[in-house]
Formats: C-alpha cells, structure tokens, sequence
C-alpha cells in the first residue's frame, strides 16, 4: 500500500485529510510540524507528503527545502495546502520542490483529483 | 408538481433544446426551475407550465439557461485533452503548415468556460508544434448566462482548483481578490458565441476539431442524428470529433466513425 505522511499543525484538517485519503487508499501517518516530518521521512520515506504552510518550530517551505537536499528526499510527491492563496506563495512553493499545490479551503473532488494528477507527474 | 405539468415543462424543455428529460426527473426540474420563478415572481409550477406556452424571451431563455447549464471543470476526464495534444493536433499541424490554412476549434458545449480554456491553454503549451499556424477556438453554447460567465473569465478559487494544475493556474491565471481570472493570451483565442445545435449551424464555419462532449447523451436518437449530420457539414473530411466517455455512435449513425486512438474519438465518414 502507498504511503502518504500528513504535515498540519490543525489536527483538524490532519483528520478530514486523513479521512479523504485513505478513501483513495493510503497508509497515512501524521506530523505536527516541519520538524517532525523530517525525523519521520529520514526513518522512513512516504511516497506522498501532504503540508502546510504556516506551522510552528518549521514551516512547510523549510521543511520541503530541507527534505528535497537530503539524500532520498527527492522521491516523494510534494503537495502544499495551504491557506498561502497567491501567485507569489505558489511560485515559491514548486521552486522550492513541491510537485502540486492545493489552497484552503478544499473540497473532497479537489483532493481527489489533485492525487490523480500527482500519480501522473 | 403533478404529471400533466411536469409534461409539459418536459415538452417545452425538449423543444428549446432538445434535452429529452426521462421519467423521474421531476425532482431536478424543481430544484433547477424554482430560483427562476421566484425571479419572475411564478408562484407554482402549474403557472410556469401555463406561461410557458406564451412565454417571452427572457422566461424562455432563463428556463433553458437552468436546464441545460451543468457544472464543469477544467481537463475534465482527462483523457480528450491527451488525444487533442497527441493526436489531433500533431496532424492537423502538418497538414494546415503544409497547405498555409488555419486550424479551426470549435467546442459545441461550452457551458461556463472551462472546456474551451482547457484547450486554450492545450494549444499554448503546444506553441512549438502549432508554430506559424493561425489557430482559434469557436465556443458555444445554448445557454445565454453560462456564456456570460465563460466570456468574463472569472472563477472561484474552488472553480479554479479543478482540474488545473497550479503552475498552469499561476501560467495562465491572474489574481483578482481571491477569483482568479483567465489572461489576456488565453482570452484571445477563443470567440463566443451563443448557439443551439438543433438550429442552423451555418455560422459555425469550416472547423477542424470539435469537442461536443456529454451533449448527445440528452437527445434522442433522432436529434442525435440530425445534429450529427449537420456537424458533419462543417467538419473537415480528415478532421475530429471528440465525444463524451459514455458516448457511442454504434447503431446511431454513419456520419462519424471512431478512430483507432480512442473509441470516443471520431472522424467523418467519406
């Protein structure tokens, strides 16, 4: 089963994510910040990493940057969702690495599809 | 609503637009027609049913407006976009480069946009393989409000989220508050133009490539048929048809003949 490690500081959103996908039918895990998801990646890589912007201790663009120069860390498929909603955020997020980029507030078909097209890059 | 009124909503519907609206349908009938009469100050359907017969066009046009206008979204179902960029265009770009003529577009259902942007956008990507080649996409639609909408360009942020990818969102999108709205470059290809298929179709002109995708499934089997043929007429004789997923033409007609590449994908018949 793919793997998809959930990064948000709401646990919120942590839960309604989760719910949606392990509907398209991942294993999920979950982190509450940057750093924490970079300890659960070095120990094991997900295949799909879903993160906020805004978090305590480290931010999702820290996070991505620092996962994306670590050895291994270019595998996974980055999706930012974020209430981050303008170009310039965006930009910055798939300069950064990220693979797509999702703004809040989302829909379950949002979700969905933004996971098709991930599978397809 | 009773049957007898129900009926004759169905009746008029099918005449406007040649939507045939099965059995059971009652229910989106009320759900799609009840904001219209209380734009118009209808009181019950019965009343809609009457004023219908001797309706103006505006009721008319608002009635067929809520009827026919589903939602959509961008590259939806994927797949038509794939043939449309490594398919159609490939070789009509051959052949209009060899003989200098333009590639026409023409996407029959436009609905609020989103299919004919998507391919807007298809056909920007693809500037390379389209170079020197007068490209333009023809859209239209029977619906006079879902046009307005496809013409100003504008989407919500959950519009706009599906089915476009965020870097053609930020490519071919410029902020406005927090809607997003379609850049000049994608604007200007395409021409709008309010038309219902069952009508004269002569203004179309010449077309290469058309995209009339879940418009069929509504029509009977004779409709289909007649709007077929007058499609055929405008098509070019190498040129395509792109239909929807659950879209057969076998046992309808003989105008269009699915291509090896897709079931869904046709060209005229000699």
């Amino acid at each position: 089963m793919k793997t998809c490690l959930i990064v948000d500081d709401s646990s919120v959103i942590r839960k309604v994510a989760r719910r949606i996908i392990e509907d398209i039918g991942y294993d999920v895990d979950e982190a509450e910040d940057g750093r924490e998801a970079f300890e659960k990646c070095t120990k094991s890589m997900p295949d799909t990493i879903l993160v906020d912007w805004n978090m305590p201790v480290m931010t999702g663009l820290e996070f991505v940057k620092e996962l994306r120069s670590y050895i291994g860390g270019e595998a996974p498929k980055i999706l930012f969702c974020t209430t981050e909603n303008d170009v310039g955020h965006i930009a910055m997020a798939l300069k950064a690495g990220a693979n797509e980029y999702m703004m809040k507030p989302f829909d379950r078909e949002i979700m969905e599809r933004k996971f098709q097209d991930l599978d397809q890059k | 609503m009773q049957e007898h009124t129900y009926q004759a909503i169905a009746r008029f519907v099918a005449q406007e637009s040649g939507i045939k609206l099965s059995e059971g349908k009652a229910y989106m009938v009320e759900t799609r027609l009840t904001p219209v009469m209380s734009k118009f100050g209808i009181s019950s359907f019965e009343h809609l049913a009457t004023q219908l017969m001797a309706a103006t066009g505006e009721l008319r046009q608002a009635v067929v407006d809520a009827m026919t206008t589903n939602e959509s979204f961008f590259f939806r179902d994927r797949t038509p976009f794939e043939l449309f960029e490594k398919v159609m265009l490939p070789r009509m770009a051959e052949e209009k480069r060899a003989n200098g003529q333009p590639l026409r577009i023409w996407c029959a259902a436009a609905a609020t946009g989103q299919e004919p942007y998507s391919l807007a956008i298809s056909v920007l990507e693809n500037q390379r393989l389209l170079e020197d080649i007068d490209v333009s996409i023809l859209a239209t639609d029977i619906s006079q409000a879902a046009l307005a909408t496809a013409e100003d360009g504008l989407y919500t942020q959950f519009e706009a989220q599906r089915g476009l990818s965020a870097q053609r969102l930020i490519t071919h999108f410029e902020q406005e508050g927090i809607a997003w709205r379609v850049k000049p470059q994608l604007r200007e290809l395409i021409e709008f133009k309010e038309l219902n298929l069952l009508k004269n179709l002569h203004q179309v002109g010449p077309v290469d490539i058309v995209f009339c995708r879940n418009v069929l499934i509504y029509f009977d089997v004779e409709t289909k048929c007649h709007v077929l043929g007058k499609i055929k007429k405008q098509i070019s004789p190498d040129g395509f048809l792109m239909l929807g997923a659950a879209e057969t033409l076998v046992g309808v007609c003989g105008e269009f003949l699915p291509t090896r590449e897709h079931q869904n994908l046709f060209q005229p018949t000699v």
